[in-house]
């Protein structure tokens, strides 16, 4: 069924049709609309049966879903930022423990400086915990995503975070298509827990593990990881087939046969960047983009097959590895090693700051001529970077680094006008 | 017609024979039939206190349960020295995730059975004192004031022991621990810290609160018994001495028990919603220094010269307990 309607709310009804048994919240911005509708939903029964959750933090929250699936409920939980953060050790527990919990991601920035505006440092900074991270481009991809992380996650027996761009898609209100409960029931299946705490069948469920086998475990851990390199595709041609739209799978092509400038991005800025690239290639450009769907496990092989050919490539980050640069350009080095291709790693939207048609069309066009840097930053101002770092280096003194860098922009501001 | 109220008790000890009484009035671990959740062959030093609390809190909740119960334990001694991978000494399912999720983790296991049906399915979290009173206890508290449908137990050994004696927040005044070492003229464990976790259950007005400990072990069955059969939840303080981290004998950690509930340190009460309403009372009062003798965590106050000021803090501390649960017949 067509709704226009909001992000937070679609994935929401998207979660709903998967039956989830034990739902756990505990508010972040801007994942409250999705556990706000969710509590609703258990309320009216529309899910059913279904017990929710309103826990005392993060770390309970996904430590309630933990023991839900250890016991045999399909569990779900959401958060952002701080939250994913504070439930770091939880995380690594759940994919260690190898549960099968869903979890959405409203992608938002880290403080400090306090942020609650979207870039994607709090899934990027969790992206070796052993979880499954799918990026949704739009709202439509963030609800099919939901339907197949469910699916994918229990195949695997591992934990899966489907990551959408904070109020770009949660607050953003799209048409979607909403499929029926008996199509989704026809593609998801009931969970079939592999162990769970039974007493007519007891079991001990994490033990600790010595040198004796701790190398092994992780060894499995990342083969089965890879086994969603296969099965992640086989679930979105499967999704295709079924709900007659394509969503997921590893990465998605945009123009890359035979360009030579490609860009790279994740999540919600794609249809941005698509835009530019239209113009740009209506101009006779030779550029097309790659996206992202399946961060973890990282498609290194599809990546570099989808690049082979490329002369260029220019990846777009809404997250920073500081003291080393690009988190995704990193990766693609490694995909792209041997070939020798320039890649450029260009951090964006931190924060929340908006990523312009403008301002990539100038990217762009920087790129296309051969004049990036391996390492930039999308319009920073480097006027206050430049006067904060003089004054850093007439007076030494230690603290918190805020202030001086908004006073500064505010004084910059205040000159433009 | 008149009766004469007869103590049976065997010297020293306290303890009934089980041979004496009926057989609906002996404890369960008397019994063949007894469900061995904590079997033999871990890994607990000789002594271990928690040990033993453990053993005699699961097998009397298999038994009120009929088996129909999970486990879910914090990280700790009891976690590490029975589960060994590939071993595990656990008859029970049993599930260990993090040092301060238990209480969130059994939240969820019960929401899980619930939501499947399983209402006879009882569960049960346990953990240290550290995973109880310090790094568990946001988790500990929200489980309480959603009067989730748990029985958590704390086995309290009143320091980090697992992690080599380190003070906890439960840990008594002038205890010496590698984190509150007595030196010069410091007395260990600072006075006038520390939390008593029961209490702090019972402003949660949740259904039940208990104390007990392992000199009388039948008293920690009964109290198992009666809060596994309630709804919501539970809580049972149980005061179990660690041989190891109190520097006492392996054969004194009954005695140190009862040392610690006679004196008035330790009391033992029981609180429905909020509200004491029951009490053990002592039934041969002795002076502290007999509790704090026996351990090396003390010895400060004895040798070189004795230190009358801090023993008369401690021997305060137990007056006030004595008199605000009404400890004394």
């Amino acid at each position: 069924m067509l709704k226009q309607i909001e992000g937070s709310r679609a994935v929401a009804e998207a979660v709903a049709l998967c039956r989830p048994e034990v739902i756990c919240a505990y508010p972040i911005s801007p994942q409250t609309h999705i556990v706000e509708a969710l509590s609703e939903m258990v309320r009216t029964g529309d899910i059913s049966p279904c017990e929710y959750i309103n826990v005392e933090s993060e770390f309970a929250a996904l430590s309630v879903a933990i023991g839900a699936s250890a016991a045999g409920a399909r569990a779900y939980t959401a958060t952002a930022s701080q939250g994913l953060l504070f439930m770091a050790e939880a995380v690594f527990n759940a994919s260690g423990l190898g549960l099968p919990i869903v979890m959405t991601i409203a992608n938002r920035a880290i403080g400090a400086p306090i942020n609650i505006w979207n870039d994607h440092s709090d899934s990027m900074a969790l992206r070796d915990s052993g979880w499954l991270q799918l990026f949704a481009e739009n709202n439509q991809e963030a609800l099919d995503l939901h339907i197949q992380a469910f699916k994918l996650a229990e195949a695997l027996s591992l934990p899966v975070m489907v990551c959408m761009d904070g109020f770009i898609l949660t607050h953003a209100y799209e048409r979607v298509d909403i499929p029926s409960q008996a199509l989704v029931d026809s593609y998801l299946p009931p969970y079939e827990p592999r162990q769970i705490l039974d007493p007519d069948d007891p079991v001990s469920i994490g033990a600790m593990v010595g040198p004796e086998a701790f190398t092994e475990v992780r060894y499995l851990a990342h083969a089965r990881q890879l086994q969603a390199l296969e099965l992640i595709p086989e679930l979105a041609m499967e999704f295709s087939q079924c709900f007659g739209r394509e969503a997921g799978g590893l990465i998605s092509e945009y123009h890359v046969e035979g360009v030579d400038t490609v860009i790279v991005a994740l999540g919600s800025v794609l249809g941005t960047i698509k835009d530019v690239v239209d113009g740009l290639r209506g101009e006779g450009a030779s550029i097309g983009v790659l996206a992202i769907k399946t961060f973890r496990p990282f498609p290194l092989d599809a990546v570099r097959e989808a690049l082979t050919n490329a002369k260029r490539v220019v990846v777009i980050e809404r997250s920073f590895a500081i003291g080393q640069g690009g988190i995704v350009a990193d990766s693609l080095r490694k995909s792209l090693a041997g070939l020798h291709i320039p890649t450029h790693t260009v951090v964006a939207g931190l924060g929340g700051r908006p990523i312009t048609t403008v301002s990539l069309e100038r990217l762009f066009r920087t790129a296309l001529a051969g004049d990036l840097a391996s390492l930039s930053f999308l319009d920073l101002d480097q006027g206050a970077v430049d006067r904060v770092l003089a004054h850093e280096r007439e007076v030494r003194r230690s603290g918190p680094l805020a202030n001086r860098m908004v006073q500064e922009i505010a004084r910059a501001s205040i000159r433009v006008e | 017609m008149s009766f004469q109220s007869v103590r049976f008790y065997q010297t020293g000890t306290y303890t009934v024979g089980n041979r004496l009484l009926d057989e609906a009035q002996r404890t369960v671990q008397a019994t063949v039939a007894r469900a061995n959740s904590l079997t033999s062959g871990h890994r607990a030093c000789q002594g271990c206190g928690e040990a033993l609390g453990a053993r005699y809190a699961m097998d009397a909740a298999m038994h009120a349960t009929e088996r129909q119960m999970v486990v879910v334990n914090a990280t700790g001694c009891l976690e590490v020295f029975s589960t060994p991978y590939p071993e595990t000494s656990w008859q029970v399912p049993w599930m260990h995730s993090l040092f301060g999720n238990a209480p969130a983790v059994a939240t969820g296991v019960a929401a899980a059975l619930r939501v499947k049906g399983r209402r006879n399915v009882r569960v049960v979290a346990q953990g240290g004192d550290g995973g109880t009173t310090d790094i568990g206890f946001g988790c500990l508290s929200g489980m309480f004031e959603r009067n989730d449908d748990v029985l958590y137990i704390c086995y309290d050994n009143e320091a980090y022991m697992n992690t080599g004696v380190q003070r906890s927040s439960a840990t008594p005044a002038a205890a010496h621990t590698a984190t509150t070492p007595a030196m010069g003229t410091a007395p260990g464990n600072e006075f006038g810290q520390g939390k008593f976790l029961p209490e702090i259950a019972m402003a949660h007005r949740i259904p039940y609160v208990a104390t007990a400990s392992v000199a009388d072990l039948r008293d920690l069955e009964a109290k198992v018994e009666e809060a596994i059969h309630l709804r919501g939840a539970r809580y049972i303080h149980v005061l179990v001495p660690c041989p190891l981290g109190w520097g006492a004998a392996s054969h004194d950690t009954i005695r140190l028990a009862r040392l610690a509930t006679e004196s008035g340190l330790f009391p033992i009460f029981e609180a429905r919603n909020g509200e004491v309403s029951d009490a053990r009372t002592i039934r041969h009062r002795v002076p502290v220094d007999e509790f704090l003798r026996l351990q090396k965590r003390f010895v400060h106050l004895f040798e070189p010269k004795l230190d009358t000021a801090r023993i008369a803090q401690i021997q305060a501390h137990a007056d006030r307990n004595i008199k605000r649960y009404a400890l004394l017949p």
